[in-house]
């Protein structure tokens, strides 16, 4: 029998969870939807940025800077690497492979990847980096009505929030800015979007920086959830399946997918791991991508694509 | 080594007139070493293999999800072997031949690694150390059809403490069957007793992989034993997210949760045990999971938490100024300098000397010359410290005196608990020994098994010598 208290709570949890997922889910989507491009390399963005904002801060605070101060040097000095990394990315990559098709770009962000990995490690160390920015206490919720209340982690609600200021400013961005209709047209066709006088590299520029401050974002909550540290290019796979779920174009989309993944896969956990052995919860999230491929396969949120054959 | 103490002083220098201070300059002038290695083919050893020098691969991750852990560990074996040559100019006068293959903990590259190493230097590989039950595993018929050992020092197959059956394993200090009644020595201690146990909830939360799931039939004899309820839980690769396992750790609210975990599993693990207000004093985890990488990312909230040690702890020990004299001081250790003495880079070199020593013992019956594979396994087999030889050898304080033999292929099987004070780690229990009692029918059932599996014609110790 599963008591109502515990389900609830692995329910919220999962919720929350899913949450992060979608803070690098956003990246993906961000830079698919201006350019077509599957991005492999931001789970290396999030590690680049998560170092660079915590050696920073962590150098800042040695040398006798005030905390809020550090942070906000920090905080700016992983933005000004995140813009070179996008000028850099422009310049060298993106930029000399306009009108190839998507699996060509696809794999140069693999080249990406392995460089920002290794840049990245060199530059800022390959250690385990505390980062502190957000509370990870947790609050128990309604302990009137269920024995030892509801935990909600004051860390995951800080991600909510993150998240939902996210989605709405860069809802605003694609929507009402120049720039941002321009990416959408950039997305469409390249070779169409140059003919009518937009400047492609730096629309490419635009979209890389604002993936790589996505990416500074989410590394700031999953950097005081787990350390700045290696492992934390692994959540990119923990974001394939929002994608898929959600859509790749969609930024509704990668918060409702991150949802369901997480409710989904820590409801598995809980309540059929234990009958299967445990550790489902990787393959679960993909066998609900699978199931949503099967029915929808652009998605819940993603555009359907018509192609005149 | 691919920069000489020359070049790696006069590197110093430049590094000085750049401003930055010796710590700062060791990283630069550490990650121009593993460059200048990586460029070269990965190899620490000079391209001519000489024909008086004895090979000994290195099986590292310096890369990917587990270099936290992974890095200082190869640091101190690799500076271990260099203070061999260093210091004593070889065993015996036969140098050491080095050279890292990065493995990245999986187990196709550290396969990879052993066919691309198994053949170098002018007898062979002496010995194999893949850091990894996975590679471990996947190694085993391999070493013995090669004739190779494979020193698994407190990890790998814990049936392989059965040498009459495993000729080529060598799990030295303790297997995790050893860890498994140990930790619940330690737990019925705490409790007040062995029958305390009964009645109580003990979790496992491990890491799934070979690995993790090594020590979970030890520990279902022991929760049959003492009458304590087991819950082994698993954590998938790289156990970055664990937030389903503590809830459930939350609900079922085990007495004690033992943690099996490696690299940022370990600091999630505590991170999570946190937020969910588990208390830190309750969880025990293995000598894997119990080095200062495990317990910084979570600050204060690590605090109180227990771990096994391998024997040996952090801290410096006499060997430790030999190799800041003759490693460090001419500008050729591997890690910063303020890590030297930490847990891992401390059972690094532990792990290094005991290969070394074992050379030593089969150069008595071989020989002062580079050994094959074969010959170093007549070495590990019959190795013997003593406490005075490990205090000649600097390492009074870390290890107790360690036997080899035909069918204990482990040596030595002792433990102490030490605790996370939110700065450093601090013993708090006397030594314990695993009980044989427990572990040895287990270690018979399994290997029996396992030979038979295998055609393998277990040998008679008796007769060997």
């Amino acid at each position: 029998m599963i008591a109502l208290g515990q389900f609830l709570e692995v329910l919220i949890g999962g919720l929350m969870s899913g949450v992060l997922y979608s803070l690098v889910a956003l990246g993906f989507v961000l830079i698919f939807k201006a350019s077509g491009v599957f991005n492999f390399a931001q789970g290396a963005m999030v590690l680049l940025a998560g170092l660079a904002l915590v050696r920073s801060l962590d150098l800042l605070v040695a040398n006798g800077f005030p905390l809020w101060v550090a942070i906000v040097l920090g905080i700016g000095f992983a933005a000004v690497i995140m813009a070179i990394t996008a000028w850099l990315i422009e310049r060298f990559v993106i930029g000399p492979l306009v009108n190839q098709d998507g699996l060509t770009l696809f794999m140069s962000t693999i080249g990406v990847t392995f460089i920002l990995e290794g840049a990245a490690q060199m530059i800022f160390g390959s250690g385990s980096y505390p980062l502190r920015l957000f509370p990870t206490d947790a609050w128990f919720l309604f302990d009137n009505l269920f024995p030892g209340g509801i935990l909600v982690n004051k860390l995951d609600v800080w991600g909510g929030f993150i998240a939902g200021i996210l989605v709405a400013g860069l809802a605003i961005f694609f929507q009402q800015t120049k720039t941002g209709r321009a990416l959408r047209a950039v997305a469409d066709d390249h070779m169409a979007a140059q003919s009518v006088g937009i400047p492609i590299g730096w629309i490419w520029f635009v979209v890389w920086l604002v993936a790589g401050l996505v990416a500074l974002v989410a590394a700031t909550v999953w950097g005081t959830k787990l350390g700045v540290q290696f492992s934390i290019t692994f959540l990119a796979l923990k974001a394939l399946p929002v994608l898929i779920i959600g859509g790749l174009t969609s930024v509704p989309g990668a918060i409702v997918g991150g949802l369901i993944v997480g409710a989904g896969e820590k409801i598995a956990e809980v309540f059929l791991g234990s009958y299967i052995g445990g550790g489902i919860e990787y393959w679960f999230a993909y066998v609900l991508a699978l199931a949503v491929l099967l029915v929808r396969p652009q998605g819940l949120f993603g555009e359907r694509i018509i192609a005149r054959v | 080594m691919a920069l000489g103490g020359k070049e790696a002083r006069e590197n110093k220098t430049r590094y000085r007139k750049n401003g930055l201070n010796e710590e700062e300059s060791y990283m630069v002038r550490n990650k121009l070493l593993l460059a200048a290695a990586i460029l070269s083919g990965g190899a620490f050893a000079s391209p001519a293999a000489a024909q008086s020098e004895q090979f000994i691969p290195i099986l590292s991750y310096r890369t990917g999800a587990y270099a936290v852990n992974g890095v200082p560990y190869a640091n101190g074996v690799a500076d271990y072997y260099n203070l061999v040559n260093e210091r004593d100019g070889g065993i015996n006068g036969v140098k050491l031949l080095v050279e890292e293959c990065e493995t990245g903990y999986a187990t196709d590259k550290g396969v990879e690694c052993y066919e691309r190493l198994k053949g170098k230097g002018p007898t062979g590989a002496a010995f194999f150390n893949p850091l990894s039950t996975g590679i471990t595993f996947a190694l085993t018929e391999k070493t013995t059809t090669d004739k190779i050992p494979i020193i698994t020092m407190g990890y790998g197959r814990s049936d392989s403490k059965n040498g009459a059956v495993f000729a080529y394993n060598f799990p030295l200090l303790g297997t995790y069957w050893s860890a498994a009644d140990i930790a619940i020595q330690h737990i019925a201690k705490e409790l007040g007793g062995a029958d305390k146990l009964k009645g109580k909830k003990i979790s496992l939360l491990f890491h799934d992989s070979p690995y993790g799931k090594e020590p979970i039939p030890m520990l279902e004899v022991l929760a049959k034993k003492h009458g304590f309820e087991f819950t082994p839980i698993p954590v998938t690769h790289p156990g970055v997210e664990q937030k389903s396992q503590w809830l459930a750790i939350r609900q079922n609210r085990p007495d004690y949760v033992l943690l099996w975990g490696w690299g940022v599993m370990n600091g999630t693990a505590v991170k999570e045990a946190a937020a969910v207000a588990y208390p830190r004093e309750k969880m025990i985890g293995v000598w894997w999971s119990g080095a200062e990488p495990d317990v910084t990312p979570a600050g204060d909230q690590a605090a109180g938490y227990k771990a096994l040690m391998l024997q040996h702890g952090a801290g410096k020990f006499p060997v430790h100024a030999d190799i800041e004299k003759y490693v460090y001081a001419k500008g050729k250790g591997l890690s910063e300098p303020d890590k030297v003495g930490e847990v891992l880079y401390n059972r690094g070199m532990v792990n290094a000397m005991l290969g070394v020593e074992a050379i030593r013992k089969a150069q008595e019956k071989f020989g002062k010359k580079p050994l094959t594979g074969e010959q170093v396994r007549w070495g590990l087999e019959n190795l013997n410290l003593s406490d005075a030889r490990i205090k000649e050898l600097g390492f009074e304080g870390m290890l107790k005196p360690i036997k080899i033999s035909c069918s204990d292929h482990e040596g030595a099987r002792d433990g102490r608990v030490q605790q996370w004070d939110g700065k450093s780690w601090k013993v708090i229990s006397d030594w314990y020994t695993a009980n044989q009692a427990n572990t040895e029918p287990l270690v018979k059932d399994v290997s029996a098994k396992y030979a038979a599996e295998k055609n393998i014609h277990p040998r008679d110790c008796s007769k060997e010598s």
